[in-house]
């Protein structure tokens, strides 16, 4: 009987590979559910294992699996591992991920499993701290901190009870790293956290999951039962989101675990020292635990020698939107933007010029093709008015209309704000009015301003100068007065917007 | 429409199941708007008797997250990314031709309660947007075609 291999990832579901693997097995085919490879213009893929090795097919539809099988099928892709896309990765923490049953205990210890958590319970906990304080590791959620340090102040601490919570409320958009480990290899993220639990004496953990992810709950929550008795004596659970983005931020998160509206903590208490349910709390995202097991496994230093400047170690960067190679790209940083968008990416699917690309989600700037050189690094593009967040990477063409997306941003922060602190709940709508005032072509005097004891009210009308002048104004007040990143970063789009693009919003010249 | 009865007993239940959860608000209403398809006001002091939580508390989560509903759903639930991801690949006409396909406006329940459209933003399908969830199912690169075959298939 011929095996094939076939991705049950909910993008590859959402193109048809649930009926292609139907059809497989109605034509007598063993077929194999795996995670995603991570390229999605060739999903649905089949993998069909021949004397020569696995040999790709994609995309298939299910009314051609007997060309699969048959070898003649038009979209022959050969040996996956030798195209461009995948010889040029480095995958440390996404090397099962398309290769395995997500689920099937024996692969995951057959292909590198549990070696990394076998590692750390023969250490000491403050030695695997020590470990991956060493590796360079720093949360891939985006803000970057150390993990080793916020491993060691939660190891400090002195508690009853700690916590280990992964942040898998991956909310941003052109974003989904996260969702592809959890429903590709979640033995993973389970071998992080238990690694996590031994280093910082932790015996309880949440897997906080948004709701539009019933893949990756699913794939968790079968994955955490099948390991139980090997992680034991830490226990974890499945906690699922309701539709809150802001519940990604981190203190938001705790709240919501403790069955409360998911608003923001004002820092400090640090969530190391005083988090979950008032005690010390290890909170770190899917890829940041994720990346544990390879440096316990294979030394901090393996994971070091791969990097660029302070960001030590590989990246899984996502490649969205209107681009041609879509999906998972995993490499180690100063890789340069360009490269991403261009090379590997192969520019936009419309095949119209590349205008902008967004990286890091929803809060992230957009930076125009003339900023391609940037190497990928955390420091590279907080000098530059930026971040790389989740290392998403979302290309559009240059149909884009970025006034559009400056308001979008600002639409999205009150839509999605928690309401606790005032520059995000107003100020985003304030935004949105604005930046509509700037497309109408600026404000004259209303009814109220003209009456005559409204002495101190502007007399002139406003122009459009005035009106982005004023929304830079609305954009400094939102970065530094807002408690959290929501607010406080939904000025990088719009500010990117306006300092790349002026010509989207009718100015001459950058103000 | 469940009785009173009929919400206490099935409170009751959940938090049998829920025992060891500590802070099982999320779950508990989770779990009663799968049973129920939404959780409905009548469930309220019933909840927050059960938790130990004020009433202004436990309507307070339930109106702060987008999941939760205080009416029943339509028959058939469409939510449409709106995200940049999608926008990037045209889901700003793809959101309005739906929109007009099925006769009802983004956010909104049509007057026969045969179709929604819900916003999501961001199913985690950035490469192969526009992408919705079909009741439940992941769909990628909706074009005009596939918004008729969906239309056609919930009878809309």
């Amino acid at each position: 009987m011929t095996r094939v291999y076939v991705s049950r990832d909910m993008a590859s579901v959402a193109l048809g590979a649930d009926d292609v693997a139907e059809a497989l097995a109605g034509a007598g085919a063993e077929v194999v559910r795996t995670g995603s490879r991570g390229l999605f213009r060739i999903e649905p893929l089949v993998e069909v294992e021949t004397a020569e090795g696995l040999i790709g097919f994609g995309p298939v539809t299910a009314g051609e699996v007997a060309q699969v099988l048959d070898g003649t099928h038009p979209n022959a892709l050969g040996n996956i591992d030798a195209l461009p896309f995948f010889a040029r990765q480095q995958r440390f923490t996404f090397a099962r991920c398309g290769r395995i049953d997500p689920l099937n205990l024996d692969d995951y210890r057959a292909h590198g499993g549990w070696a990394g958590l076998e590692t750390a319970r023969a250490m000491t906990p403050q030695q695997a701290v020590d470990v991956v304080k060493a590796s360079g590791l720093r949360g891939r959620g985006g803000a970057g901190f150390p993990t080793g340090i916020k491993w060691q102040t939660v190891l400090d601490a002195q508690a009853d009870e700690k916590f280990i919570v992964c942040n898998a409320d991956e909310g941003d958009s052109g974003t989904f790293a996260d969702r592809m480990l959890m429903e590709g290899d979640p033995y993973c993220l389970i071998e992080g956290m238990a690694v996590a639990a031994h280093a910082v004496g932790a015996s309880y953990g949440y897997i906080y999951v948004r709701s539009e992810y019933p893949f990756a709950i699913a794939a968790l929550n079968e994955a955490i039962a099948r390991s139980a008795a090997i992680v034991a004596p830490f226990r974890l659970e499945v906690r699922v989101g309701a539709g809150a983005y802001v519940c990604g931020e981190e203190t938001a998160l705790l709240d919501s675990i403790e069955g409360k509206r998911g608003q923001v903590r004002a820092k400090p208490p640090l969530p190391a020292i005083k988090g979950l349910f008032g005690k010390p709390t290890v909170i770190n995202n899917v890829l940041s635990f994720g990346a544990v097991p390879f440096i316990l496994a294979n030394g901090a230093e393996r994971y070091a020698e791969i990097g660029f400047g302070k960001s030590r170690g590989t990246m899984p960067i996502q490649l969205a939107g209107n681009v041609r190679n879509g999906g998972l790209f995993e490499i180690g940083f100063g890789i340069t933007l360009g490269e991403l968008v261009n090379e590997i990416g192969g520019g936009t699917e419309s095949g119209r010029p590349v205008r902008a690309v967004q990286v890091g989600g929803p809060l992230g700037a957009y930076f125009p093709p003339s900023m391609f050189d940037m190497p990928f690094d955390y420091e590279t593009f907080a000098q530059n008015g930026g971040l790389i967040g989740h290392a998403g990477i979302t290309v559009f063409d240059d149909s884009v209309d970025m006034m559009a997306m400056a308001r979008f941003a600002m639409e999205f922060c009150a839509v999605e704000s928690c309401g606790k602190c005032t520059p995000c709940r107003i100020g985003s709508t304030r935004g949105v009015e604005t930046i509509d005032r700037i497309r109408a072509g600026g404000r004259g005097q209303d009814a109220v301003e003209r009456l005559p004891q409204m002495r101190n009210a502007p007399s002139q009308a406003r122009g459009i100068t005035q009106e982005i002048a004023l929304l830079r104004d609305l954009c400094d007040t939102m970065k530094h007065g807002s408690l959290c990143a929501l607010g406080g970063f939904t000025p990088y789009p719009v500010l990117s917007a306006l300092d790349h693009f002026p010509e989207d919003f009718g100015a001459e010249t950058i103000s | 429409m469940a009785s009173t009865a009929e919400l206490e007993q099935a409170i009751d239940v959940f938090l049998r199941q829920l025992r060891d959860r500590r802070g099982a608000l999320l779950p508990l209403l989770h779990s009663l708007q799968e049973e129920f398809g939404h959780v409905a006001d009548e469930a309220v002091p019933a909840i927050a008797q059960a938790l130990n939580l004020s009433r202004a508390e436990v309507h307070g989560v339930i109106s702060f997250y987008h999941d939760f509903r205080r009416e029943p759903p339509a028959t058939h639930v469409i939510k449409i990314c709106r995200a940049e991801a999608c926008q990037a690949r045209g889901g700003r006409a793809i959101e309005a031709a739906a929109a007009e396909r099925l006769g009802v406006a983004m956010g909104r329940t049509r007057a026969d309660r045969r179709v929604a459209l819900e916003a999501v933003y961001c199913l985690g399908l950035c490469a192969t947007g526009p992408n919705a969830m079909i009741d439940g199912k992941p769909v990628s690169r909706i074009d005009a075609t596939r918004i008729e075959r969906i239309a056609r298939e919930i009878g809309a």
